[in-house]
């Protein structure tokens, strides 16, 4: 089993947390004056990285929690977890945006 | 409300390794540290800062369950005194402070063997290094969710949603079969 390092609760198991998608993605600040396209970029597009993805867990059966985290796709590894609205780790080669 | 849940919900059967604990006003708290503050005063026990630990003084407690979550236990008697004292104490203060008394049933899981027998289905590492006495924390058994709490080297307290309590105590009864008679 994995374990995932809660930037509150500390390392803890697998099965208590939920994936939550990539991180870092910004709701448009004024919806209403989005193109379709760019609407359905920030609803659905994802850059699915092959290699180290920032991406945001819950710790659902923990603190509950959202927090953010440096998996590398390919092997599964952690590489961080950090709090949300805090940025990725220093000299991690996470590509967040697509 | 109380009577018909005590009537409705199964009971928790002594046996060597577990026992039932009393019904229980619980608070569920959310806020910062202006709220926690508050609480501090009316309740008697300051909600813990440190991640998974429990504070008690007294037969009361407060319990870490996240960064701005705590749960408050009292004694049910304290509880007509809890519901006027702690709004009061919280007003003008943001913060969201919810009655979950009935929600979930508490019971003890205890002897030298109570490690073990929650290790069937709980993934955390219990090991009194790991998990030592004043830890508690919300997580799993088996696919309930419950509140673990550690109240003595060989003492666990546990807290589940009402309906899940049969799930969780037939589980560790299935597992305990296993024990030395
Ligand atoms: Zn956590």
């Amino acid at each position: 089993m994995l374990i995932i390092d809660c930037p509150y609760c500390g390392p803890r198991p697998e099965l208590e947390f939920a994936h939550g998608g990539q991180a870092h993605i910004a709701r448009p600040a004024d919806p209403s004056q989005t193109t379709d396209d760019e609407w359905t970029e920030y609803l659905y597009l994802r850059v699915n990285t092959k290699g180290v993805y920032a991406e945001r867990w819950r710790h659902a059966r923990g603190c509950g929690r959202f927090f953010n985290a440096l998996r590398d796709t390919t092997t599964d590894q952690f590489l961080a977890t950090y709090r949300s609205g805090e940025k990725p780790p220093v000299g991690s080669a996470a590509r967040s945006a697509p | 409300m109380a009577d018909m849940l005590k009537r409705t919900s199964p009971p928790v059967a002594s046996r060597p390794w577990l026992a039932p604990l009393p019904a229980a006003t619980r608070y569920s708290l959310r806020g910062g540290a202006e709220a926690r503050a508050a609480v501090a005063a009316a309740f008697g026990v300051e909600p813990p800062t440190q991640a998974c630990r429990a504070a008690s003084r007294g037969a009361r407690s407060a319990l870490w369950l996240g960064p701005d979550e705590h749960l408050l236990i009292a004694p049910e008697s304290d509880g007509a005194t809890l519901a006027t004292a702690l709004p009061a104490a919280l007003a003008g203060v943001p913060h969201s402070l919810v009655d979950v008394s009935h929600r979930q049933v508490a019971f003890e899981v205890r002897g030298p063997h109570a490690e073990w027998l929650l290790a069937h289905g709980c993934p955390l590492d219990l090991d009194v290094a790991a998990f030592p006495v004043g830890m508690c924390t919300r997580t799993v058994f088996v696919k309930a969710e419950v509140l673990l709490w550690r109240t003595a080297d060989d003492r666990f307290r546990i807290e589940t949603w009402r309906s899940f309590t049969d799930y969780v105590i037939t589980l560790l009864a299935e597992t305990a079969l296993e024990l030395p008679a």
